[in-house]
Order: structure tokens, then sequence, then C-alpha cells
């Protein structure tokens, strides 16, 4: 009796919210495959026809956002470990009683809403704004000159919003490292350099992994920043993919760059992880 | 933005056993600017929105300085659809982190708590939901909401939110059971308790603070969304679609005030919240 | 990808109707109306304006309607005073309510945000919604998401609006809509930045405002100007007068003109100093003028401009649709009408509202009076015949194929 309750109760326990799970994450991907072979319009309805054509499109218009958005991740991912390591490092082992304490405060923009955060960068960057308007005044910039609207700007943004995802990781995966092992190293008469290098590094290698993991893909797929900060000459993927479901209605269209978007990204991250070592993966993802 | 609270409830959480002796790799006082240089350059938007919130400007757009003011904390509620889109945004995000907090308290446990078949499948969908784009989770629900007939609106954004809540919260209640002390358990089952008892009586408790962050981060998760309900919320208007759309013809202060107010709410829960656990460890 | 014989007449009749767009629009593997897409494109079509719905079909929506005492209204920013002098009025006069929501900045992304709820048949949220003579607007006809209009609760709209409206080419008869107001697309600039007045399109393509263009990201729009700049005439364009109009467009943005592709913020962009001189919608400006102190001016270009209709329509699925068309004819008053086109400076479609302005200025004094007297006489508020002779109508379409090679010709400019 108690046997089978015992049996049981953890397919009881997570039928629920591995039905919702199953009906709303699955299925909606399901769905979403079958649209991107689709052919039809918004009007008459679309009709399941195996139509590949959908992705030859989406690959030949918009194979340039694709690269600009890989390359946009890319970049920001990069300049996220170079800017996040110095920090997550001082926190870990300087930061002393008051750590937790410089955790919050590097938190403090996430209790303001994503969309706010970013609208405000736009007003102090703006053409005529804050910063700007007084270096044109004084004849420090030509007045054309501006930053919103170029790659930077997109750049920049997307460094913004994500920079707490990258020091966190590698703030956790330092702070575990067993001061004796550094120790050891020293003792060997290691130099500072190479502790570092040998050491340190290596073992926040899985805090890097993870940041990366939490950084690249929500920045090459983010459409927010270069639709707040960006221009014509920035288009990214999700902005495509976004105007082409909740502008133009092609869902077929939207669906079968969702897909393309979706391969590139997870074999991107593939690749990654076969270059640092499966196990890396499985740590990141059991976190 | 759905990974971040995952960090948010944790980070603060994870016991401080820093090594003692401070390591000599040079540049400790050029680290420490940069680091408070960085918190600067992460507060300076906020600083700014919540300036903004004392503007008085003439026209309708709420740019440049023009004048102290505290009109719009008074009026902060008089503009009709963004209030009506803040409550809504606080219903969707309230009832969703419930629903939430109860699925995903049943899969972390079951995670924890037992070996069972199809727990690696559960496991990876769990990893796909917390890693795959916005974007993409939102695109899908609109093709599946919209080929099933559904009419998008608050019920099709609370069901997103859900969805993508849950396995937040079932990975912070999976740590913890992970964790639990099962002699405990055995101990109650030896005095004659049910097993039902046992769970409620001691087990649960003892993950209730794991439960309560949960709930937290799926309503965190929730109330600044904008990219999945962007897909599913057709006319509905939560607070961030709200902001979002008022962007195009200027924001009027009042964003800037329930910004502030919002960002204070959140300040004053997380600093209790952590008061209490800190209380309660210096108890234990 | 779609069939080209021709549907018989009275499956188009049933298909504009209610049961396509619950039942059948948008379902996987669902019948497909076929007809129904080319009975959209029949709505913008030369050829002959299609008879729009069957005989009973005002009656069926209208029977059993009744009054509320509330109305939902969605409409496009700097559409109204902002102090809503007209709502307060009408809600005086009828006591109904009047929940105003400035939530439509673009055709496309209205469409495809209310369509998912109208094809469910479930309420949007709004009675009474402004939507452009557009491509999307043959998509809501099309989709039988638009109340046929009982014209007998429009005494005002029957005696007042300038005739010329019933012969529009999108709803013939105004059988779903009733104008809200026309307005011109034309160049709108700050003069302080440019240092010189705006006079054509080639100023869009001048390499001196370089990065402080802005164009719009309807697909339509953008043609126009694209067709106009290249010297052809939107009328009767044809595929390739569009890729040469694409060719012009895609030179303007690679020689990096072009800062944004805009829907409505392009008044913010203006604003805000990213763009000097772009494209515009004519009463905007003069709203921002008057509210924000701004001086921007407002050009037709010489190779000419494009003209289009705002009308108000109401949802199938209103909940309130007698309150809805109540209000729609409360601005046919004239004096309501008057007092409109005064605030947002846009055509306006009752002609008497000419001498009401007139009376207005003349009551009224000092910089008010000069206002007023300007918007009575402005040819962007009352074109007159060599105004109209100037400007142009979006691209039409004889066939789905069409309209779909046209969006693909000028869709990937606006996305990349």
């Amino acid at each position: 009796m108690n046997r089978v309750k015992r049996t049981l109760a953890p397919y009881l326990l997570v039928l629920p919210g591995g039905l919702w799970l199953l009906l709303f994450f699955v299925v909606p991907m399901v769905t979403m495959l079958s649209l991107s072979l689709q052919q039809g319009d918004i009007i008459n309805g679309y009709r399941f026809t195996g139509h590949w054509q959908n992705y030859v499109d989406a690959i030949t218009d918009y194979r340039a956002q694709m690269i600009r958005s890989l390359v946009y991740g890319l970049v920001t991912t990069v300049a996220l470990v170079v800017m996040s390591f110095p920090i997550a490092y001082w926190i870990a082992f300087y930061g002393g009683k008051k750590k937790s304490t410089y955790l919050f405060l590097l938190l403090l923009p996430f209790f303001v809403s994503f969309v706010l955060r970013t609208i405000s960068w736009r007003q102090i960057l703006t053409d005529d704004g804050m910063l700007l308007h007084p270096l044109k005044e004084a004849g420090l910039l030509s007045p054309g000159f501006h930053v919103l609207g170029t790659s930077y700007a997109v750049i920049f943004g997307l460094i913004y919003n994500f920079l707490p995802f990258m020091v966190l990781p590698i703030y956790v995966a330092l702070e575990r490292i067993d001061p004796r092992v550094v120790e050891a190293a020293r003792d060997l008469y290691a130099a500072p350099m190479t502790v570092f290098r040998k050491v340190i590094f290596p073992l926040a290698l899985p805090g890097v992994f993870a940041g990366v993991l939490m950084t690249f893909v929500p920045a090459s797929s983010d459409y927010v920043n270069s639709a707040v900060l960006g221009s014509s000459g920035t288009t990214m993927i999700g902005q495509v993919i976004q105007a082409q479901a909740l502008a133009n209605s092609n869902y077929p269209m939207a669906s079968a760059l969702s897909f393309f978007l979706m391969a590139v990204l997870l074999s991107g991250i593939l690749v990654y992880a076969k270059a640092l070592g499966t196990e890396d993966v499985m740590n990141a993802a059991a976190r | 933005m759905s990974t971040q609270t995952v960090f948010k409830s944790d980070a603060p959480a994870t016991p401080a056993t820093a090594p003692r002796r401070r390591f000599r790799f040079g540049g400790e006082q050029a680290m420490f600017a940069y680091t408070w240089l960085i918190i600067a350059w992460l507060v300076l938007p906020i600083i700014l929105m919540i300036i903004f919130g004392f503007n008085n400007p003439h026209g309708r757009y709420n740019q440049t300085w023009q004048g102290f003011t505290l009109k719009w904390y008074r009026e902060v509620f008089s503009i009709g659809d963004l209030t009506s889109a803040l409550v809504l945004s606080l219903v969707i995000a309230v009832v969703s982190a419930l629903l939430a907090g109860a699925l995903g308290t049943g899969i972390g446990y079951a995670l924890g708590r037992y070996q069972f078949r199809g727990a690696g499948g559960l496991n990876f969908i769990m990893f796909t939901t917390i890693s795959s784009p916005e974007l993409i989770m939102g695109i899908s629900l609109l093709t599946l909401f919209v080929s099933s007939g559904v009419g998008l609106g608050a019920v099709t954004i609370t069901i997103a939110h859900v969805m993508f809540s849950i396995s937040f919260v079932s990975t912070v209640v999976r740590a913890r059971v992970i964790t639990l002390d099962r002699s405990i358990e055995e101990a109650a089952a030896d005095l004659g308790a049910s097993p039902w008892t046992t769970f409620w009586k001691v087990t649960f408790p003892i993950i209730l603070p794991a439960v309560f962050s949960g709930v937290l981060l799926a309503f965190a998760l929730s109330i600044d969304d904008f990219v999945v309900t962007n897909f599913t919320a057709g006319t509905a208007t939560t607070f961030p679609l709200w902001i979002w759309g008022a962007t195009r013809v200027g924001l009027p202060p009042q964003v800037n005030v329930m910004g502030t107010l919002i960002f204070a709410a959140g300040i004053l829960i997380a600093v209790i919240t952590n008061l209490r656990s800190r209380a309660k460890t210096k108890q234990a | 990808m779609f069939p080209t014989n021709k549907p018989d007449p009275s499956l188009l009749r049933g298909l504009t109707q209610r049961r396509l767009g619950r039942r059948d629009a948008l379902r996987l593997g669902g019948v497909s109306a076929l007809g129904a897409f080319l009975a959209a494109c029949g709505v913008q079509g030369k050829g002959t304006p299609q008879a729009s719905v069957a005989p009973d079909a005002v009656d069926k929506f209208w029977s059993g309607k009744a009054k509320n005492g509330k109305v939902d209204f969605a409409n496009w920013p700097l559409y109204m005073d902002p102090k809503k002098p007209e709502l307060a009025k009408f809600t005086a006069k009828t006591g109904i309510t009047v929940n105003y929501q400035e939530v439509i900045q673009e055709m496309g992304p209205w469409f495809a945000k209310v369509q998912p709820q109208l094809s469910a048949g479930q309420s949007i949220g709004f009675d009474l919604m402004v939507i452009t003579n557009s491509i999307q607007f043959g998509q809501f006809r099309a989709g039988g998401f638009l109340a046929p209009l009982d014209h007998s609760k429009l005494p005002n709209y029957a005696a007042n609006a300038a005739k010329s409206y019933a012969q529009e080419a999108f709803d013939p008869g105004n059988v779903f809509s009733i104008p809200w107001t026309s307005g011109i697309t034309g160049i709108a600039y700050d003069i302080k930045k440019t240092g010189r007045e705006i006079t054509s399109l080639a100023d869009l393509w001048d390499p001196k405002f370089k990065g402080k263009v802005g164009m719009f990201s309807d697909t339509q729009e953008l043609a126009n100007f694209g067709l106009l700049a290249a010297g052809l005439k939107p009328g009767d364009s044809d595929e390739a007068a569009w890729k040469k109009a694409a060719e012009k467009l895609k030179q303007q943005k690679s020689a990096g003109m072009v800062r944004n592709y805009y829907d409505q913020s392009y008044v913010d962009a203006l604003g805000k100093g990213e763009v000097w001189l772009t494209q515009a919608w004519s009463g905007d400006i003069f709203q921002k003028n008057v509210s924000d102190g701004t001086d921007f001016r407002f050009v037709i270009p010489a190779e000419g401009g494009t003209i289009w209709t705002d009308n108000m329509t109401i949802p199938i699925t209103a909940a309130n649709p007698v309150d809805a068309i109540m209000l729609m004819d409360f601005f046919y008053e004239v004096e309501n009408a008057a007092t409109l086109a005064e605030y947002i400076n846009y055509v306006c479609p009752v002609p008497a509202a000419q001498d009401q302005i007139k009376k207005d200025a003349a009551a009224a004094t000092g910089e008010d009076k000069a206002t007023l007297t300007g918007v009575a006489n402005s040819p962007l508020v009352f074109p007159g015949a060599a105004d109209y002779a100037k400007l142009h109508y979006y691209v039409d379409f004889n066939t789905a194929e069409e309209q779909q090679k046209f969006q693909s010709i000028f869709e990937p400019i606006t996305l990349s």
C-alpha cells in the first residue's frame, strides 16, 4: 500500500506542472515548427504544405540581420566577461563582510522595469540630450554627432542590461575556490599572474560558462535595445521576428526565422560546450 | 530577463565562506574604484528616472528639467489606463506567482526527493525553458494561441508567465530539498506519523523559505516581463506594455513616479527578507 | 499560392460576414475561405467595387442592441485635444462615458494585435476604432471583423459629410466606415537644424542631412515617397515601378541617410533632434507646435504627397455598438467637426465646418484669432482642387499576389 503510494507520489507531484510545461512550452514549439512549414495568409488561414521555401526566404532575406545579431551578441558577451571578472573577483576576495551588500547594489537595476531602464538611457544619450547638448553647445562636437542609432549604442545597452548575469555566476564560482589551493600554488613559488592563470581562472571557468550562456543567448535574440537605442542600420534578428509576427501577421515567416535563430544559437552553444568539456555544461545546467 | 533573478534570491543566500587570507593580486584599490564606478553606471538611469518624477514639464515631453514639483505624486493615479495597466500587472503577477509556486514546488520536491522515470527529461525541459530566448517562447505561444483560435488577453499572459516561472520555482525548491536531512522525516515516521502528516508538519515548514523565495522570484519575473507579454497580450495592456506604447508620444511623469514606487517597494521587500533570513541564521 | 479563379459573388458576400472571421480565419487546417482575400483586394482594387454585405446583415447586427452608457474608443495619438472637450460635451449630452485611448500607432501592429481576438469572436476591449484605408483595412473587411453600419443612426453624417467620401474605393457607400479625418503625408522639418526651407523629396536624399532623415515604416507610406521621388505615379504603378522605387529607397538607406523607419514615434524623434526632416502626417506637426512650443514646419513636397483617410469603424465583437455609432455621428455635427479640426488640423470631412471655424475666429481675439483664421484657410484642413492635384492615394492592388509582391519588395527595406 505504502509502496504503491511512494512510487506514484513523484508522478502525482510532477503531473500538474509537467502538464503545464508540456502544453505551453513543448506543444507551442511543435505548432511553431508546423507553422514554419505552412503557406497562406492571415485572412484565409495557413495550411500545412511542407513549405521549406519559408526557410530559404528567411535565410536569404535576413541573413545580414542574423549575422549582425550574432556579432552584437558575441561582442557583448566578450565585453561582459572582461568587465565582470574584476568585479566578481574583487567582491569574492575583498568584499569581506559586505559581499552581499555589493551584490545587492549590482542587482539594483532589476528593481526597475527593463523597458524603463533602457528608455532612460535613451533620454540620457539622445542627440540633443543632457549629455550631448552641452558638448555641442561648447562646440566640442558637430551638431550632427549622435550616439543613439549606432551599433555602439545598441551594444552599450546590451552590456548594461546583462552585466549582472555575468558578474553573479563568476562570483559564485570564485567564491567556491578553496583558499588552500591558492595558498598551495603560492607556496610553490608561483608568480601572482601564474596563480591567476593556472589556478584561479580555470576554477572560475564554470562560472564564466554559465555567465556566457545567460548573456549570449538573450543578447543575440534581444530586440528591445536595438529598437530603443538603435536605428535602421542596427536591426537585429529579434526585431525582424517581432515585426513579422506583430506587424505583418506573417506567422510562418516569423516561425521559420525563430527556428533558424534557435538552430544557430543551439549549435553555437554546443560547439562552445564541446570546447569547454561537457561536464561544465552539466554543472551549469544543474545550477 | 528571465534568468536574472535566480541569482537575485540565491546569491545573497550563499554562505559567505570567503577565503580569510587576501590574495595579493595587484591593484586592489583600482578594482575597488572600478567596482564602484560600475555600480554608479548601473544606477545612473534609475536616479534619472527618480529625479524626473519630480520634474514639472510644460508640454507633453518629460525630457529636460523644468522645475521641481510634487504634483505627480499627488496625481500618480490620474491617468486611468496607466493605472489599470499597473493593476493588471499586479494581478497577473500575484496569480501567476501563486500558480507557478504551487506547480513548481511539486516538481521541485519530486525531483529533489525521488528518483523516477522521466526525471531526466523533466530536468532537460526545465533547463531549456530557463535558457531559451524569451522571444522564441513568446512567439511559439502566440502561434499556439492563434492557431487554436484562442483570443489573447490577461488569461494568455498569465498562462505564459506561469510557464516560464515554473522552472525557476522548482529549481529553487529542488536545491533546498536535496540538502534536506532525511533523518528528521524518518524520525517522524518512526514516531508513527503518516507520510501526509510528516510532509505537512515536518518537511513543508523546512522547505517553506525556498517556496517563498520561489514565489517572490516568479512575482518579480512576471511584473517586469515585456517580451513574452508583448506576444501574448492582444489588446490587454500591462505596465511595461503601456510604457512601451507611450514612449512614442512621450512618457508622462506618472510613469517615473510609479517606477520609483515599485523600485522602493522592491528594495524594501528584499531588505526585509534578507534581514529576516539573517536573524534566522543567527538563531540557528 | 492563391487561386486565380473568380469566386461566386454570393460566396464573396457571404464571406465578408462574420462567419468567416469567427470560425475559419487562421484555424490550422481549417476550411480556407479562398475567396475572401480576393474580396479584400477588391476593396483596394480599381475594378468594380464589390457589393458589400448581404442586405439583412445590418439588421442582423443591430437588432436587439441597445445603448449601454459607455464606449471604449481606440484612436491614434495626436488626434484630439488632450483635454478632450468634445468627449466631455458628448457625455454631457448623452450620458455616455467615453474611455478614450491612444493605442494605435501603426496599422500593421494594430491589426496583428486585435486579429486573434476578432478571429476567436472575442471582444478587443474597444467599441470604436480609427483605422487607415491601408492594406489592413482590406484585411479587417475580408476577415469579417467590421460591423456593417446602420446609416439610419447616422443622420448628421448624411447631412454634413462631404459627398466624395461615399465613393472612396476602400469602402464604397460607407458600409463599414465613416471618416474620422483625412490627412496628408508630407515632410516635416526643424528649420533651425536644416538651415533652409525644405521643399522637395530630393531633400530627403541630400547628403547634407546624412543620418538625420526619418522615413515611415508602413510599406504603403514608404513606397509612395520612393515612387514619387523616382518620378513615378503611385496610382498606376506596377511591379517594375515598385522595384525602381525600392532601388531608390535602398540607395537612400545604404548612403546612411535614414536615421530610422518610424511609426507614430517620428514626432518624438523630431522633438529630440534625432531627425531634422522626416516623413510626417500633416496635423501632428501643428499640434506638436501648439503643445510644446516648437517651431517645426510641414510641407507638401513639390513632387507630390500622399492623401489617406482614417476611418471610424466598429469591431464586429463590440460590446457597446449603439453608443459607438452615436459617438460617430456626434462628430458630424458641424460644431464638433469644427472644434476637432481647430485643434488637430487634419483634413476635415465636414465642409460646413470651414464657415463655423471662421465664425469661431471672428469671435476670438489675439493669438487664438490668428490661429483659427489660419486653420480656416489652411490647405491642410480644407484642401482646394489645386492641392488635391498634388496628392496621391496609396498604391492599390488587384490581386492578392500583387499585394504580397508589393510587401515582399518593401518590407526588407524597413527591416534591415
